[in-house]
C-alpha cells in the first residue's frame, strides 16, 4: 500500500494523531540560482511526469512562460535583469528563480485547510495536496506565504508542486532535479544539502558574492525547499521571494482555536458556512496584520 | 570537437563566442559548470546579446554581431605582444618556424593572387620555401621575415586595442580584461576551451572566424590538452555522424574529396589525393587515402568492383560545380532542377531567403518530403495567410509526403559532437503506416532498380550493380549497414613487414583502419568508422562507463572515432620528450617503447621522441597550421564587414572598398542587388536559437509550446524608447528582402553599441516559429535572412544582416 | 480566490458528507492520503538516445506492455538515462519534453500526395507513393542524365534532381542514403550539416 511507503506526520483537519515510531529521512531540494541557467527543464520535466500540460499561452514581452504558476505549471522560472551599482559596478545581472511550493516545515496551506486529508505532510518533509479531497476553498491559498497553490478552473481543486512524492516514495529524486541539466537542482537528505549550499557559498564568495548565503526561512520553521542565492541580503532582487516569510497570523489563530471548534459540527452546509465565517473574515483582516506585522519588523 | 563533452570539465578557462552552450546544448554545458565548481574555472561570455549563458559567467563583454575576427586578431595581437605564449609548444608543434614564399604579401586588405572578377584568389604565393628535396623549409630561430610567426605578428600587428574596440564595439578595457584571462592560459599546465556553434560558422567569414581561434589555442598551447582544443558544438543529435557519412556532393564518406571533372582518370584522382609529406620522417595519414577509397568502392559496388575496372572509378559522378544548399536553391530557382527530396529537413524555414526558397520549389515538377512532422516546407503551397501568402493554383509541384519514424522507433547509432558513436534501440513501432529512413531510401531505390532492370534507361550499370547484401533486401537492418560502414576482410589481411602472417582473416570484421588495403581485399563505408563493428561486435553498443583516471574519458563506453580516440592530437599534450605539459592531467606519455596514457594514441605507438614525428599527423607537415594556405579566403584571417554592414567601409582597410566585405565570398548574380545598405536598415540584426526548442521541431511538441509559445523579437531599452516601443507590443521587422511581425522583448541584455564613432543597435530574432505547429502560428524568421554564405564552407550569414523596425 | 461564494456552498455541501466523518476518526480508505502510484513500475525501459542537439543525451524511454505478442508497446514516459556519461541522467526541456514529441499531433501517419495545382492532401498507399516518385525519378534521370561532359570525359552525373539529407537520421540510413544516392549519379545533394 503506498500510504505505507511514506509516513504521514500532518493531515489537514484531522485530529487523529500520525504515526511517529518509524525514523524517516527528512528531504529537501536544494535550488543554486548561481547555477541556474533558466532552461526550463525543471518545468518541461514536472509537466511530463506529472501529467500536466498547461495551456499554450502567448509572449507578453518577457521570457516568463507561462507568466504564473497554474494548476497545471506547478513551476515556473522567473527572470529579472538587475544592475547593482553597490555589489558588481552596475554589471547587468539575469537573476532567474525557478518558483514553487518550498514545501515549509510549518506549511500555512495545511493549517488553513478545512478539508480533511487534503493536506498532508509526509514525515520525510513533504507537503502533498490529495485533490480527491480539496473542496476547492482556496483557503491554502490564503495560507501560503510564497503564493504558491492554484485553483483548477476545471475541477475546482488546488495543485501544486508535490516535490514528486510519489517518486521520492520508490527512491527517486523528483522529475526536476533529476533533469536539471547544470545541476542547478539537487536533491537529498536536508542536512546534505545545507552541506552542499555551503560549498557552493563558499565558492560564490570567493568569485565576488560577499553576501552569498543560504535561503531557509525560519519563519516557516524552515524549508525542503531551500535556495542558494548570490545575494542572499535581498531575497526580493529574485522576483518578489519573500524577506521574511512568515504564516498570517489568522491562520495561526484558524489553526489554534476556531479549527477544533469546527470540527466538533458535522452539519455540512453549517460547518460550510463556519468555515466562510472564519476565513472569509481574517482574510480581509490579514492584509493589515501583516502590514503591522512588518511595521513592527522594522522598527 | 577535438576534445569531447566531458573534458571540459578539465579545463582552467571556458570561453563562449560565437555559441550559446547554456542555451543549445545545456547538458553538455553542465560539464561547464563542474569545471567552475570543482577546478575554480572561469567562463568567459563575448556575444551581441547578454544570454543564459553569460547569466552564470564570470564575466561578459559585449561585441557587435560579425565582429569576431577583429576581437581574436585584437588577442593574437595582445599575446604576441605581451609574449604570453607556450614558446616550445608554437616552435615544435605548429609551423611558426616555416618559410613562406618571397612573393606572398597582403595589402589594402587582399592578400596576394587575388582575382576580382572571379572573386578568388590564386595560391601560388601561398606556398612553403621548399628544399631540393621537396620538404618546406624552417627557421627554427623564428627571426626571418618569411617565416610565419614573423609574418603573423606583422599581420596582427594593426589588431591594437583601440581599433579592436572601435570595429567590436566592445569596451576596450573588458577586451583588455579578456585578453588578460585567456593568456594566462598559456602557462604549459593551463589549458583554456573554446565553445563555439553557429554563432561563428554562420557569417561570409565563418570558417575564418574558427581559423582565428584555433590560431589562438595553438599559440597557447592548448590543442591536445585535457580541457582543451577547439570545441565546435553541433547541431542534432548525429549531425556529426552526418557529417562523417558525408551526405554532401564534394564528398564521400569518411571526408574523402569526390571526383571532379579534373579527375580524368582514377589515377589522377588519387594522386590529387594523396599528398607527400612535407617535412622529413612525418606520419603524414593521408598518405593512405587510396587505401579508404578502395576499401569504398568495395562496400559501394562489391564484386563488381575490380582492379581491372579501376574498382567502378567511372561509377562515381564527377561533380562540375557547387552544389551546396545554397547553391542548390540558386539552382532551382533558375528552373534547372526537376525532382528533390527533403529527408528530416526543412528548408523553407531553415534556409536564407525564405521567399526565393519557396519560389524555387514552386519551380519543381516533383517534390518528396521524408518526415515524421508535418513540416512548413510541405506545404509551402498552402496559403497560411500573411505567414505564408500563396496560391496553390498557381504551384504545380507535385508534393509527396512520406511519414518516417522517429528516434525512439528504430535501432542505429548517433555520433554526438565528441565524436562518440552511440547505439540505441527501438522503444515502439512509430503511429499509423510510418516507416524508418532506411526502409524508406530502400523501397525508392529498389523500385527504380526494378524499372532498370526491366525498362533499361541511362546508364543503368551501378544502380543494378550497387552491392545489396542485405538479408531482408527491402529492409536492411541497421546492426547490417554499421557492420558495412566499420569494413571487414574480403581476403587474408596480411602484415607487411612478415607475409606469412595473417592480420584479419577473409570474412572477419576489422579492428581498424590500420587494415585496410588498396589492392581490394577490404572493404569499409567509412574508414574513420573503422573498427567501431569489430570480430569483438558492436563497440558503439558498449556501456561501461569506468573512468579510471577521473578525466573523464570513458574508453569503454561507446566508440569514438578514430579509433576509438577522446582527444584528438593527443601528441601535443606532451612535451618534445613525451613527457605531459601537465602532469595532473596527463592524456598521453612515452613509456619508453611506447606512446601509453588515458587515451588512444593520436601518434604511430612506437615512435619515439627523438624520431621527431610530430603530433599533427593528418597534415602533411605535421604540425598545426598558423599560416594555412588550404583557406579559400586568406592564410591569415582577416576582418571582413558583413555583406550587410552598418558602417560605411571596413575600419581597417577604409580606403578599399573591395576589402569591405569578404572579398572571395561567392556572391549569386542578382543577390548583390537584395543586400539591404544601413540608411535603409540602419539595425544589426542576429538570429539564434532558444533553450525551450529544437529548430523547427518542437513547435509541435505540446511542452515545448507551452515553455516559449509565439514568436519574438528582441531590442536593447535604448532603440525601444527611441522608437516608441513597450515590451509586449507587435512590431515589423523588415529587411531587404521582406519582413516578419512579431511580439517585442525589451531588455537590458541587448546593449547599444559604440561602432566606429556610431552608435549601434542589435535586434535579436529567435528562428524557431512558423506556421504549422502547436506554438501560436508565426512568420518566418529566414524571410529576413541573405542568400550569401561563407567563402569556404557556403554556410548563409544568418548571424548578422541588416533590418529596420517599426510597431506594426 | 477564483471561487464565488455560491460556488462555494456548493462544493461544500458535496464534499464535506463524507469528510465530516473522517474528521471523527472513523476514516474510510478512499479518503487516506496516499501518494501517487510510481508509474513506472512495470512499464519497459529501453535505452535510446535524445535526437535534438549534438550533446547526444542517453534516455530512457519507458513503454506499457512487457513486449509480449499481444501487448502493444506506446510510449509512456521518457527520461535521462543516468549511466550516460555526457548527461547522466539529465535533460533540458527539449529531451524533458521528448514524448511530446513522440505523440505529436502533427505525425504523419499515412503517405499522401498533393498533386499539382490542389489545395489539399490525399492519402495514397505506399505502394502508390514509391512507384510514382520512383517514375517521376526516372523520367527525370533518362532526360537529364549526363554521360560525358564537353570534353568527352565520361563524368555520369545527375544533377537536375536534388536531395537534402537529414543530420537527424541515424548514421545507418545516413550512409545507406549516400550509397544510394552516388549510384543514382547524384550530385545535387547537400545537408543541414552545412546550415
Amino acid at each position: 500500500m503506498a500510504l505505507q511507503s511514506l509516513d504521514i506526520k500532518q493531515r489537514s483537519a484531522t485530529t487523529t494523531s500520525a504515526p511517529s515510531v518509524r525514523q524517516t529521512l527528512e528531504v529537501a531540494k536544494l535550488i543554486d540560482v548561481s547555477t541556474c541557467i533558466g532552461c526550463k527543464a525543471c518545468q518541461a520535466a514536472c509537466m511530463e511526469w506529472n501529467d500536466i500540460r498547461d495551456e499554450v499561452g502567448s509572449n507578453s514581452g518577457v521570457y516568463d512562460n507561462p507568466a504564473d504558476l497554474t494548476a497545471k505549471s506547478w513551476t515556473v522560472m522567473r527572470f529579472a535583469e538587475v544592475e547593482l551599482s553597490d555589489v558588481s559596478g552596475g554589471r547587468l545581472e539575469w537573476l532567474i528563480r525557478k518558483d514553487g511550493c518550498m514545501h515549509c516545515a510549518d506549511p500555512g496551506c495545511l493549517k488553513a485547510c478545512p478539508a480533511p486529508g487534503a493536506i498532508v505532510q509526509y514525515a520525510n518533509g513533504i507537503v502533498d495536496f490529495h485533490e480527491e479531497n480539496c473542496i476547492g476553498c482556496g483557503y491554502c491559498i490564503t495560507g501560503c506565504p510564497f503564493n504558491i497553490p492554484r485553483i483548477s478552473k476545471e475541477d475546482n481543486k488546488a495543485y501544486k508542486c508535490s516535490l514528486c512524492s510519489d517518486r521520492v516514495a520508490v527512491g527517486q529524486a523528483p522529475a526536476c532535479a533529476k533533469a536539471c541539466p547544470t545541476g542547478a537542482i539537487q536533491f537529498g537528505s536536508k542536512s546534505d544539502m545545507k552541506d552542499y549550499a555551503e560549498k557552493r557559498i563558499g565558492d560564490l564568495k570567493e568569485r565576488g558574492y560577499a553576501k552569498a548565503g543560504l535561503y531557509d526561512p525560519a519563519g516557516v520553521g524552515g524549508t525542503h525547499v531551500m535556495y542558494v542565492l548570490h545575494h542572499a541580503d535581498r531575497p526580493e532582487l529574485y522576483n518578489g521571494l519573500p524577506t521574511n516569510p512568515g504564516i498570517s497570523p489568522l491562520v495561526s489563530l484558524w489553526k489554534g482555536f476556531a479549527k477544533p471548534l469546527a470540527s466538533l459540527a458535522i452539519g455540512a452546509v453549517a460547518l460550510g458556512s463556519l468555515f466562510h465565517y472564519v476565513m472569509k473574515g481574517p482574510n480581509e483582516v490579514s492584509k493589515e496584520s501583516e502590514r503591522e506585522a512588518e511595521k513592527e519588523e522594522s522598527q | 570537437m577535438t576534445n569531447h563533452w566531458v573534458d571540459i570539465k578539465n579545463t582552467d578557462l571556458a570561453i563562449i563566442m560565437g555559441g550559446n552552450a547554456a542555451e543549445a546544448h545545456p547538458c553538455g554545458f553542465k560539464w561547464v559548470i563542474e569545471a567552475k565548481k570543482d577546478r575554480k574555472a572561469k567562463l568567459i561570455v563575448v556575444d551581441p546579446r547578454f544570454t543564459r549563458s553569460a547569466s552564470v559567467a564570470d564575466f561578459y563583454a559585449p561585441i557587435r554581431a560579425g565582429a569576431d575576427i577583429a576581437f581574436l586578431g585584437g588577442v593574437i595581437h595582445y599575446l604576441l605582444s605581451n609574449d604570453k605564449i607556450h614558446h616550445d609548444y608554437v616552435k615544435a608543434y605548429t609551423n611558426a618556424p616555416f618559410l613562406i614564399s618571397e612573393g606572398f604579401g597582403f595589402e589594402d586588405g587582399i592578400f596576394t593572387g587575388y582575382n576580382a572578377e572571379k572573386r578568388s584568389y590564386g595560391k601560388d604565393t601561398w606556398q612553403y620555401q621548399k628544399d631540393k628535396d621537396g620538404f618546406a623549409m624552417v627557421d627554427e630561430t623564428l627571426q626571418s621575415p618569411n617565416c610565419v610567426f614573423q609574418l603573423m605578428k606583422k599581420h596582427y600587428s594593426r589588431y591594437t586595442p583601440e581599433l579592436v574596440s572601435r570595429v567590436t564595439g566592445t569596451p576596450k578595457e573588458d577586451f583588455l580584461k579578456i585578453c588578460g584571462m585567456i593568456a594566462e592560459t598559456a602557462a604549459p599546465n593551463k589549458t583554456m576551451t573554446i565553445l563555439y556553434a553557429l554563432g561563428w560558422t554562420e557569417h561570409t567569414v565563418g570558417s575564418q572566424n574558427i581559423r582565428t581561434m584555433a590560431i589562438i589555442q595553438c599559440l597557447l598551447g592548448n590543442m591536445g590538452m585535457a580541457g582543451g582544443g577547439i570545441n565546435a558544438l553541433r547541431g542534432h543529435a548525429n549531425v556529426q555522424g552526418i557529417t562523417d557519412m558525408c551526405l554532401y556532393s564534394e564528398v564521400l564518406p569518411g571526408y574523402q574529396s569526390a571526383p571532379t571533372d579534373a579527375d580524368k582518370t582514377r589515377a589522377d584522382y588519387l594522386a590529387a589525393r594523396t599528398p607527400k609529406a612535407l617535412r622529413p620522417g612525418q606520419m603524414n595519414f593521408p598518405q593512405n587515402f587510396p587505401k579508404w577509397n578502395t576499401s569504398l568502392m568495395k562496400a559501394f559496388y562489391g564484386n563488381a568492383a575490380t582492379k581491372d575496372n579501376d574498382f567502378c572509378y567511372d561509377w562515381l559522378p564527377k561533380k562540375d560545380g557547387a552544389y551546396d544548399t545554397l547553391a542548390l536553391f540558386e539552382r532551382m530557382h533558375q528552373g534547372k532542377m526537376s525532382g528533390f527530396v527533403c529527408q528530416g529537413f526543412n528548408p523553407l524555414a531553415s534556409v536564407a531567403n525564405k521567399k526565393k526558397v519557396g519560389d524555387a520549389l514552386a519551380k519543381l515538377k516533383y517534390l518528396v518530403i521524408i518526415d515524421p512532422l508535418a513540416t512548413d516546407t510541405s506545404e509551402f503551397w498552402k496559403n497560411y495567410g500573411e505567414y505564408n501568402e500563396v496560391d496553390p493554383a498557381k504551384i504545380q509541384t507535385e508534393v509527396f509526403r512520406l511519414p518516417a519514424n522517429l528516434f525512439a522507433e528504430e535501432d542505429g547509432s548517433f555520433t554526438n559532437s565528441g565524436r562518440v558513436v552511440q547505439w540505441h534501440w527501438k522503444a515502439a513501432d512509430g503511429p499509423g503506416e510510418s516507416k524508418g529512413d532506411i526502409e524508406i531510401m530502400a523501397a525508392l531505390y529498389l523500385k527504380l532498380k526494378e524499372m532498370y532492370a526491366k525498362d533499361g534507361g541511362k546508364f543503368p550499370d551501378a544502380i543494378l550493380n550497387l552491392a545489396w547484401p542485405y538479408r531482408i533486401p527491402a529492409k536492411p537492418s541497421p546492426s547490417e549497414l554499421l557492420m558495412e560502414i566499420s569494413g571487414k576482410a574480403l581476403g587474408d589481411v596480411l602484415d607487411p613487414k612478415d607475409p606469412t602472417k595473417v592480420l584479419v582473416k577473409a570474412g572477419e570484421q576489422i579492428p581498424g583502419f590500420a587494415m585496410l588495403r588498396d589492392d581490394g581485399s577490404t572493404s569499409c563505408g567509412n574508414w574513420i568508422y573503422g573498427g567501431c563493428w569489430s570480430q569483438a561486435g558492436n563497440l558503439t553498443a558498449r556501456r561501461d562507463a569506468s573512468d579510471p583516471t577521473g578525466l573523464g574519458q570513458t574508453l569503454a563506453w561507446g566508440f569514438a572515432w578514430p579509433a576509438n580516440r577522446r582527444i584528438l592530437y593527443n601528441r601535443a599534450s606532451a612535451d618534445l620528450a613525451g613527457k605531459p605539459w601537465d602532469p595532473k592531467r596527463p592524456v598521453l606519455r612515452w613509456t619508453g617503447t611506447a606512446w601509453g596514457g588515458n587515451d588512444i594514441p593520436d601518434m604511430r605507438p612506437d615512435a619515439a621522441p627523438d624520431q621527431n614525428v610530430m603530433p599533427f599527423i593528418m597534415n602533411p607537415e605535421g604540425v598545426a597550421r598558423l599560416f594555412a594556405p588550404a583557406m579559400a579566403d586568406g592564410p591569415f584571417p582577416e576582418h571582413y564587414e558583413p555583406f550587410e554592414t552598418p558602417l560605411d567601409n571596413n575600419p581597417f582597410h577604409p580606403k578599399n572598398p573591395k576589402a569591405t566585405s569578404n572579398p572571395a565570398a561567392r556572391v549569386f548574380k542578382g543577390d548583390m542587388e537584395t543586400f539591404g545598405k544601413a540608411k535603409d536598415f540602419p539595425y544589426v540584426c542576429t538570429t539564434y536559437r532558444l533553450v525551450e526548442h529544437f529548430h523547427f521541431w518542437t513547435k509541435h511538441a505540446h511542452i515545448n509550446a507551452v515553455l516559449q509559445p509565439e514568436h519574438f523579437v528582441e531590442i536593447g531599452e535604448a532603440l525601444a524608447k527611441e522608437k516608441g516601443i513597450a515590451s509586449g507590443d507587435k512590431v515589423k521587422v523588415r529587411s531587404n528582402r521582406g519582413f516578419i511581425k512579431a511580439v517585442a522583448v525589451v531588455t537590458k541584455r541587448i546593449r547599444t553599441l559604440d561602432v566606429d564613432g556610431k552608435k549601434v543597435h542589435t535586434i535579436g530574432i529567435p528562428l524557431h516559429f512558423g506556421f504549422k505547429g502547436l506554438t501560436k502560428p508565426g512568420y518566418i524568421t529566414n524571410t529576413l535572412t541573405p542568400f550569401v554564405g561563407d567563402a569556404n564552407s557556403q554556410t548563409p550569414e544568418y548571424k548578422a544582416f541588416l533590418v529596420n523596425i517599426e510597431k506594426a | 480566490m477564483q471561487v464565488t461564494r455560491r460556488q462555494f456552498f456548493k462544493i461544500c455541501s458535496a464534499g464535506l458528507g463524507g469528510s465530516s466523518i473522517a474528521m471523527l476518526g472513523y476514516s474510510p480508505t478512499a479518503a487516506l492520503a496516499e501518494v501517487r502510484e510510481f508509474k513506472l513500475a512495470r512499464a519497459t525501459e529501453t535505452r535510446n538516445m535524445c535526437p535534438y542537439c549534438s550533446v547526444s543525451c542517453g534516455v530512457l524511454a519507458y513503454s506499457i506492455g512487457d513486449k509480449s505478442k499481444n501487448a502493444k508497446a506506446e510510449i509512456i514516459h521518457i527520461e535521462g538515462d543516468p549511466d550516460n556519461p555526457v548527461n547522466r541522467g539529465t535533460l533540458c526541456p527539449k529531451g524533458a519534453g521528448l514524448l511530446d514529441m513522440v505523440h505529436s499531433p502533427n505525425r504523419l501517419k499515412h503517405p499522401e500526395v498533393r498533386e499539382a495545382g490542389s489545395n489539399e492532401w490525399k492519402r495514397i498507399s505506399w505502394d502508390e507513393a514509391v512507384t510514382r516518385i520512383a517514375r517521376h525519378m526516372k523520367a527525370d534521370r533518362d532526360a537529364n542524365f549526363i554521360e560525358k561532359n564537353a570534353e568527352g570525359t565520361t563524368v555520369n552525373r545527375w544533377n537536375t534532381f536534388g536531395f537534402l539529407a537529414s543530420s537527424a537520421a541515424a548514421n545507418e540510413p545516413g550512409y545507406l542514403s549516400h550509397k544510394i544516392l552516388r549510384s543514382l549519379g547524384a550530385v545535387a545533394f547537400d545537408t543541414q550539416a552545412r546550415i
